[in-house]
């Protein structure tokens, strides 16, 4: 089999594996549900004010409340399915519908948060690698370890009381002037504005984490028996570390960015709350005060369907760099 | 014991990390003398800078006093780290030593039920448990440790299953020792060490996720925590940064403290493993 | 002799403070001439690999280093030439292969990018010359499809194949000096005979000089011109490869000699008729792999035993020999109900222990015991050695100061100090730990002992009296043994009958001595002439 079909193989044998996952995300969202004080209409009858018992039963036997729990399981899966999650009466929307308008935000902050911390991870790891025990090597070690202890959201708020309120460099927070009025270019430039910010304060926390597993990692394989070939062959030091002991290390660095994404959708909702971020994360902040359950777990549903989908991408890049990967 | 503390007294900054976090606990344990009264309650002016009007770290719009509050949060951050990981650590190493040990189908469970929990957003998980269950201290601790169990099970399941097909447990088989036996007397106390370890930097994760949660407003309302005094001083982010400095620099310097000593552990104890070579 | 292309003198390598010793090597002189292979020959520990990685420039720097003496190398002294220099001569005037090829590859590069560097960096060369020099080499090597190699990576190839990439790679520019540290101990026999083979054909076609590094005396007999041998971190005697193994004059070379065994059976002994264990059409297979909507790709299938039969009668050796892969382990697994088998009996003095569960099988655990091949991962590194000894007969319900006393026997029995009761495995050397394995088996009293490589980890000196040790329990404890080994100069000194093993299936039983004499499977004989050394210490 040529090593392009072994990839395609893998690919979508890992994504084969996500369905039972997400299957059981679902389901353990309903048990959530069930866990919680109250159903649907308890939570409408709130809202209305008064409402007879009488009204309620009717209530329940029209939702489906009254029926045995597989019978509500098997319907709240089909509605899932059906990709309706329910209705979010604080809002007065379908939960799909708010969700998906704060999709994108959340998106495009995770997408450079990872860019950002993936990318200068490997780098600083590298230099501290390649600096062994030097003052570049300490200097590095000692942010990371230092980044490594922050609480993200106090981060987050240290940096607009110097960076926004002191030096107004960056706004406090929303993701774009929607007083001004941008259009184009012009529009762009100002959301890259506000994404800085909770960009780096997303991202320092990782950026640690892979600086860390980046520098331990080269150390790793530099300790290797392909090194010392590889030294045998006379080749330089620059090309063993960039060539030979570079590929091999960035390997548990990418399996850790995908291992993270989890995690960092959960950083994501300390720090659009901090910067008022329109994204998921501010949403289920809001839904939190608001006690909008169903909004929760929709937002709680969606962040774990992106959580496979970015590890599917993180899939597609390690089959691209290890070939051994159908051998296990 | 002692060549333990001669291979960590090795690492300087762990030792270091250890004598801060021996000044946390110090702080946690004297803040009852030190500040005898209700961190809640208002001590003086409000919005009073560090210093001034008999405030160290000054105080907050409702006239609090931040440093009662963070000599009384730091017993609330490391109580909840502690508990969180102990339930974690204890319950992450039956299942992945069970899974470990026999294999087959319990293990197939357990590495499913990891992954899942490897996609879900364990902070916003957390954050529905605590929301679910009311936040209180118990909920907290539970909500941390379910999403934190997971970890140590992977860990102690790669332990045991490595460890169970070496041939001193082997050995064991062949003069007809039990399961039980094996499992507790001849296999767990061989990774003591990596489930240390990982508890130990667990607890700096702990204190984090709690004040996480604590800032968002879902900490024990009872209980004055790192987390509640930066979220309830962001607001004044303008007037008083104070309110929302010292907390966050207290919570800084403990979880640093404590991964240092996480690394001194492992850098002591990896060792004995490869004592093989 | 032609001017020597290596003159080593007076080299010697220092290793980091607070090490047993000062040198890892010391005071070492030795010639290396054109198109010879000189030996190096040594236990672990000797310094053997350390000199020859002193040659190419390869030491852990800075804690170990060169810290005296001179590599004269044409006008030049590697022991004090230009980082830049000896990058130019590594891999171009001299090459090195290694032990083991799976590791001294790097798994993410294709072979064909692996060779192609080696041109790229001291060549100037157009790539499509690169490409079809690096399969000429491929080729020179005898590796099927080069092409095919060419674009594979180091996991698809199988041991031997990577070794001879390996090779090809060393041999790319035509390098004056080969040096090769163990390159065929991580093989099977009849792979190592393949290599050794390909060396020397490589060696001859090239006129390269050849250092080869190893700890065998019959791959030394094999493809050595000259022999150093070292003890220690010193040089105890050289001379011609005649010379040395026939007629040595250092008492340490004597003694290592000696320690060889020999290929020519030992006189078979006096034989009971009465079966102790027999194993009946025992089957196993492992299966890995596949079973995910057929995604996992295609399910491996490993037969670990096919239709084995054995017989073990009461106070001889039964020897099962085969290579990696064979099954031998497994069939001792199974037999010791470590692993379950799929089908078949195990009948232990007339009792079948195959459908056995563990609480009944309790029962029986006293009359067979089991001896283990890793003397370090054999022993729980937490449980003083006492306990690990006493540990068995508690569990059958012995007293426990009567199980304290056995095993304080036992201890002197296998030649160990009583004090090592007390103390724990790490203290231990590796002959040692076996040892104390050895006392663990016996503490049990058991009839039947199983011992599965129990030799292979050692060196050969320390082997010699383990094997000697295991032969005197024997006759003292009337034991019937079971000995799994790869090795058949091992199997010739120890074993009365032998079962030679192959991918799961026995292709031939019969005594020691006539198998050796006269195989009858050609599988047998494959193996039998692939033993390193066989004309030399033959008789």
């Amino acid at each position: 089999m040529s090593h392009t079909a072994k990839r395609l193989r893998y690919v979508l044998k890992r994504l084969l594996q996500a369905i039972p996952i997400v299957f059981a995300i679902i389901v353990v969202n309903f048990f959530l549900l069930q866990l919680a004080e109250g159903d649907a209409v308890d939570v409408l009858a709130g809202e209305a004010g008064s409402a007879t018992p009488e009204y309620m039963a009717e209530l329940r036997e029209k939702f489906g409340l009254d029926k045995p729990l597989p019978v509500q399981l098997a319907v709240y899966l089909k509605n899932v399915l059906a990709f309706d999650l329910g209705y979010s009466f604080r809002h007065e929307m379908p939960v799909l519908d708010l969700v998906l308008d704060r999709f994108f935000p959340t998106l495009l902050l995770m997408t450079s948060t990872i860019v950002l911390a993936v990318g200068v991870g490997i780098v600083l790891g590298l230099l501290a690698a390649t600096g062994l025990n030097t003052w570049r090597d300490t200097l590095i070690s000692v942010f990371a370890l230092l980044t490594y202890a922050t609480p993200l959201f106090w981060v987050g708020l240290m940096f607009i009381v110097v960076f926004a309120l002191n030096l107004g460099w960056f706004p406090t927070s929303g993701m774009e002037n929607i007083a001004a009025f941008h259009e184009g270019w012009d529009r762009v430039w100002d959301i890259a504005h506000h994404l800085v910010l909770p960009t780096i304060t997303l991202s320092l926390f990782y950026l640690a984490l892979y600086t860390r597993l980046m520098r331990a990692s080269m150390l790793e394989q530099a300790g290797m028996d392909y090194v010392t070939t590889a030294r045998a062959k006379g080749l330089t030091e620059r090309r063993i570390m960039f060539v030979h002991v570079l590929r091999n290390a960035l390997l548990p660095v990418v399996t850790m960015a995908g291992v993270q994404v989890g995690a960092l959708i959960g950083g994501s909702v300390i720090v659009e709350s901090v910067f008022a971020w329109p994204g998921l994360g501010m949403l289920a902040f809001e839904a939190l005060f608001s006690r909008d359950l169903n909004l929760l777990l929709g937002i709680f549903l969606l962040s774990a369907l992106l959580v496979v989908g970015v590890n599917l991408i993180v899939d597609i890049i390690y089959s691209w760099l290890d070939p051994r990967i159908e051998v296990d | 014991m002692r060549d333990f503390w001669k291979l960590y007294r090795r690492n300087r900054s762990a030792v270091a990390g250890l004598f801060i976090l021996g000044l946390v606990i110090l702080m946690a344990a004297t803040a009852p003398l030190i500040y005898p009264e209700d961190p809640f309650r208002l001590a003086g002016a409000s919005m009073q800078p560090p210093g001034e009007g008999g405030f160290l770290l000054g105080s907050d719009s409702l006239g609090r006093d931040v440093a009662a509050g963070i000599a009384h949060g730091a017993k609330t951050s490391l109580l909840i780290g502690l508990l969180a990981t102990i339930v974690a650590v204890g319950f992450g190493t039956v299942m992945g030593g069970l899974a470990g040990y026999y294999g087959g189908r319990i293990d197939n469970l357990l590495m499913r039920t990891t992954e899942m929990f490897q996609t879900i957003p364990s902070f916003v998980f957390a954050i529905l448990l605590v929301a679910i269950m009311k936040p209180s201290i118990e909920s907290i601790v539970i909500a941390i440790a379910v999403v934190s169990w997971p970890a140590v099970a992977r860990l102690v399941r790669g332990e045991f299953l490595s460890l169970k097909n070496r041939e001193f447990v082997q050995a064991c088989h062949t003069i007809g020792m039990g399961d039980a036996q094996i499992m507790l007397r001849e296999i767990l106390p061989n990774c003591l060490s990596p489930i240390i370890v990982i508890g130990s930097l667990m607890v700096a994760t702990a204190i984090l996720i709690e004040s996480g949660l604590a800032f968002l407003g879902l900490g024990d309302p009872n209980i004055m925590s790192w987390g509640f005094q930066i979220g309830a001083g962001r607001t004044l982010l303008r007037s008083a940064w104070w309110v929302c400095t010292f907390p966050g620099i207290a919570i800084l310097i403990t979880v640093l403290a404590i991964n240092l000593v996480g690394e001194g552990l492992n850098d002591a104890l990896n060792p004995r493993l490869r004592e093989r070579q | 002799m032609s001017a020597p292309l290596l003159e080593i003198r007076n080299l010697h390598i220092c290793l980091p403070e607070g090490s047993e010793r000062p040198f890892a090597v010391e005071e070492v002189d030795l010639d290396l001439a054109p198109n010879e292979i000189l030996c190096i020959v040594g236990e672990s520990g000797s310094g053997k690999s350390l000199t020859a990685r002193a040659v190419m420039g390869l030491l852990p720097k800075p804690h170990v280093r060169i810290a005296d003496g001179s590599i004269r190398f044409g006008d030049e002294d590697l022991a004090d030439v230009s980082d830049a220099r000896m990058r130019q001569i590594r891999g171009s005037e001299i090459s090195m292969i290694f032990q083991e090829p799976m590791t001294a590859l790097n798994p993410v590069m294709t072979i064909g990018d692996q060779i192609d560097e080696v041109f790229r960096f001291h060549e100037n060369m157009g790539r499509k010359e690169r490409q079809e020099r690096a399969i000429g080499l491929l080729g020179d090597v005898h590796l099927p499809d080069p092409a095919h190699i060419m674009r594979s990576y180091p996991h698809e190839l199988s041991g031997g194949q990577r070794q001879r990439a390996m090779i090809a790679m060393a041999l790319a520019l035509d390098p004056k000096i080969l040096i090769a540290d163990e390159p065929t101990t991580a093989l099977d026999v009849t792979t190592q005979a393949q290599i050794l083979k390909l060396i020397k054909e490589m060696q001859a076609s090239h006129n390269t000089g050849v250092l080869f590094i190893t700890h065998d005396f019959g791959v030394v007999a094999d493809i050595a011109d000259r022999v150093a041998v070292m003890q220690q971190g010193r040089l105890v005697e050289a001379g011609t490869v005649d010379d040395v193994l026939n007629n040595p004059q250092h008492p340490y070379t004597k003694d290592l000699i000696a320690a060889v065994p020999s290929l020519t059976p030992r006189p078979p002994r006096a034989q009971s008729a009465e079966p102790v264990l027999q194993v009946e059409n025992l089957e196993k297979e492992f299966r890995s792999g596949g079973g995910f909507f057929g995604f996992g790709g295609s399910e491996r299938v490993v037969k670990a035993a096919q239709d084995v039969n054995l017989e073990l009668r009461r106070g001889e050796t039964l020897g099962i020999v085969g290579e990696s892969g064979s099954g031998k382990s497994t069939v001792a697994r199974c037999i010791v109900r470590l692993v379950d088998a799929d089908k078949g009996k195990i009948l232990l003095n007339g009792t079948d222990l195959q459908p056995l569960n563990r609480a009944e099988m309790r029962a029986h655990r006293s009359s067979i015991q089991m001896m283990f091949q890793d003397p370090f991962a054999s022993l729980n590194p937490r449980s003083k050695v006492g306990r690990i000894i006493t540990q068995g007969p508690l569990l059958q319900g012995v007293d426990k100061n009567e199980a304290e006393t056995t095993a304080r026997e036992l201890l002197s029995v296998v030649g160990l100090d009583e004090r090592a009761y007390d103390r724990y495995p790490h203290e231990f050397s590796g002959g040692q730990r076996q040892r104390i394995g050895i006392a663990r088996a016996l503490a049990l009293n058991p009839d039947v002992l199983v011992a599965d490589e129990p030799v292979s980890a050692l060196d050969v000196s320390i082997q010699a009296q383990i094997l000697r040790l295991l032969d005197e329990i024997r006759e003292r404890m009337t034991l019937s043994m079971i000995f799994i080994t790869h090795d058949l100069r091992v199997a010739a000194q120890v074993c009365d009958r032998l079962a030679v093993m192959r991918y799961g299936e026995v292709v031939e039983t019969g005594p020691t001595a006539e198998i050796f004499r006269d195989p009858q499977a050609p599988y047998t004989k494959d193996l039998l002439a692939a033993v390193p050394g066989k004309s030399w210490r033959s008789a």
